[in-house]
């Protein structure tokens, strides 16, 4: 366990260099990629999050028309099908597609790390109270949870929205509002079966405080879900926001967001039909890219599931 | 078994009250004010102290709380500033509709769901498998609004196959209600056309609302039916001799179709959330797009009233899952 390397590190006899220190999870890691490297579909996924990855980081720079991601007006140029100066066609101001996509690639994936992120901080420290602490505490705990399941997010998202008021923000606020109970129930039904293991009794009788307990022994057993979970829910929180911009509760135009650009996109439909399809394009591929992923994180960390 | 029975209603009502302290929170606790919500956007001062007044929201929470649930309890959703009717009219008027799209939609998933898992699970990792795989994950990552965009694009609009949007076209007036579902009245009344049409019109919502649930069951069924056909009395029933056929999807079917049965449930309740986007792209007249025309028109009192009528559906969804666990499955029967 890798609790044990403390102890270890007292008893050598000289300061051991990093690699030496962590050889086991090295050699973990390494039997990890291992097995991913050979999932084909997984590799798709890493790919494609890596492509999206990197486009939100230098997208400011590699787009054709920077201006028209902030709402500049060409009206000589709108609408103009795909062709080499405007791969993606045009707009119904004259704007860049692509460079609008582009742009958008980055806000979606801000929201989608924020909204996964503020689940994760509420969900998992309240998933293992629950699993650990038992009686009421679960009782309470576990019934908000289900009672918070029981209405799909993007419903009760609407809910929180219109009570907020509609734009960005608030969409954001909406859905971290709503994301978390499934990190509860995750967390706690995995602190349930670790919570009899035999080295969580060890140290107890050893003199572990709980939080200690929780934190060095219990937690890192329950990072690989989290992490499958966090990155199907990565994918899940794109749909999600732009589900809420395409209703015209979320980010408002001229903000490049994918969601909002099928919108107004879906007016112009058949005629100028590259408007709505390249943004709802590059949502499909992203969200594809992060369950691909997942999909490929759950057969590495649970090698039970593989193949199912 | 009357136990159990018991036991689950009375979760069921203590969920209803958790769902009740939910909107609560989100119409009376939410920053913003609620009276000005229930008032619409562009009411007078006056109107809005009226309204303060009158729902009680000048009384301390708790009392408030009770006023609340005592108000739902009487079938008190509020007015509809956008409609002029009451909340509780609207939902009676739009929620057949939804009903029927999303019953379509189930329907379409289940009869192509189980066939794909039951031969993914049978031809294991062949192209058929790798197939089926890439096209749940697919189906789960689609832009459910932009997928029924799409199909509206080629279908409707390229090939001219099938209807744009709407739940009948305008030639054909809504059959006489009985049961408010389209496409039965349509037969019960023996209006061939109308059926048609009705058919027509749902086959683009429901195909484009299908797929996270088609998912779902394909992924299900194929893992339990993998371990299903592992099993002893399979090899057993091959041994005698007895086919192919019967054996899979007669003996290992209904062993794996009990957890895909709980998925049905579980993704009902998803399926009416996603009717909010189905609905908008299709302009299907359902309770989704009354909420978002509402969230639009920021009227306030209907988006409350989907939320509970949504969350109600599904915990009915999962309890009427339970029972049919019970009367499926004898062990379960045994263990209540």
């Amino acid at each position: 366990m890798k609790t044990a390397s403390p102890e270890i590190a007292l008893a050598a006899p000289a300061p051991e260099s990093w690699r030496e220190r962590h050889a086991s999870s090295i050699r973990q890691s390494r039997l990890y990629w291992r097995t991913y490297r050979r999932n084909v579909s997984a590799m798709v996924g890493l790919v494609l999050v890596v492509i999206f990855l990197l486009l939100s980081l230098i997208g400011p720079w590699i787009v054709p028309y920077p201006a028209d991601a902030t709402g500049a007006v060409h009206m000589a140029e709108k609408l103009l099908p795909p062709s080499s100066a405007h791969w993606f066609g045009t707009d119904e101001v004259g704007n860049d597609i692509l460079t609008r996509v582009l742009i958008g690639t980055r806000l979606s994936l801000e929201i989608a790390i924020i909204i996964t992120g503020v689940a994760t901080i509420v969900g998992v420290p309240l998933g293992i109270l629950a699993g650990y602490s038992g009686g009421w505490t679960r009782e309470i705990i576990m019934r908000v949870t289900d009672v918070c399941l029981s209405v799909p997010a993007l419903v009760l998202a609407i809910a929180i929205v219109a009570a907020l008021g509609i734009g960005i923000v608030n969409a954001i606020v909406a859905l971290s509002l709503v994301w978390w109970p499934g990190y509860v129930r995750l967390v706690e039904s995995k602190t349930l079966s670790l919570k009899g293991e035999a080295y969580v009794d060890a140290a107890r009788l050893a003199g572990a405080s709980t939080a200690r307990i929780l934190f060095s022994h219990i937690l890192p057993n329950c990072l690989s879900p989290i992490l499958v979970k966090a990155s199907m829910d990565m994918g899940m929180a794109i749909l999600a926001a732009a589900a809420l911009g395409f209703i015209g509760l979320g980010a408002q135009p001229p903000t490049p967001e994918w969601g909002a650009m099928i919108s107004i996109g879906r007016n112009y439909l058949p005629t100028w039909w590259w408007y709505a399809t390249f943004p709802g394009l590059a949502i499909y591929l992203t969200v594809l890219g992060f369950n691909l992923m997942g999909d490929g994180l759950r057969d590495v960390f649970d090698p039970k599931s593989r193949g199912r | 078994m009357a136990l159990f029975i018991g036991k689950r209603m009375a979760f069921l009502v203590v969920m209803l009250f958790g769902l009740l302290i939910i909107t609560f929170l989100i119409s009376h606790v939410a920053p913003g004010d609620p009276a000005s919500l229930a008032a619409g956007p562009d009411a007078p001062p006056e109107m809005v102290e009226h309204i303060r007044h009158e729902f009680g929201l000048d009384r301390p929470l708790p009392v408030q709380l009770g006023l609340y649930v005592m108000g739902i309890l009487h079938g008190n959703l509020g007015q509809s500033v956008r409609t002029g009717h009451s909340v509780l009219q609207d939902l009676g008027d739009f929620f057949p509709a939804t009903f029927e799209l999303v019953t379509v939609s189930m329907l379409i998933a289940v009869v192509l769901g189980i066939p794909l898992g039951m031969l993914s699970a049978l031809k294991q990792n062949s192209w058929f498998d790798h197939a089926a795989r890439i096209a749940s994950v697919s189906g789960v990552a689609v832009p459910m609004f932009w997928l029924g965009l799409m199909l509206q694009l080629g279908f409707a609009l390229y090939l001219g196959w099938l209807p744009l949007s709407g739940r009948l076209g305008i030639m054909s007036a809504p059959p006489d209600p009985v049961t408010h579902l389209y496409l039965i009245d349509s037969l019960l009344a023996g209006q061939w056309d109308v059926f048609k049409d009705a058919l027509a019109h749902i086959i683009l919502p429901a195909v484009s609302l299908c797929f996270p649930a088609l998912a779902s069951i394909i992924r299900v069924n194929r893992a339990e039916m993998i371990e299903a056909l592992g099993q002893d009395y399979i090899v057993n029933a091959r041994a005698q001799g007895i086919g192919t056929f019967r054996t899979v999807a007669i003996y290992a079917l209904k062993n794996a179709f009990l957890p895909t049965l709980a998925m049905i449930g579980l993704r009902y309740g998803w399926m009416l959330g996603g009717t909010v986007l189905v609905e908008t792209v299709f302009d299907w007249p359902g309770i989704g797009l009354y909420a978002t025309q509402s969230a639009i028109a920021q009227d306030f009192q209907p988006i409350m009233g989907v939320t509970l009528l949504i969350g109600v559906n599904f915990m009915v969804a999962n309890l009427l899952v339970d029972l049919a666990y019970l009367w499926l499955d004898p062990r379960t029967r045994q263990a209540a």
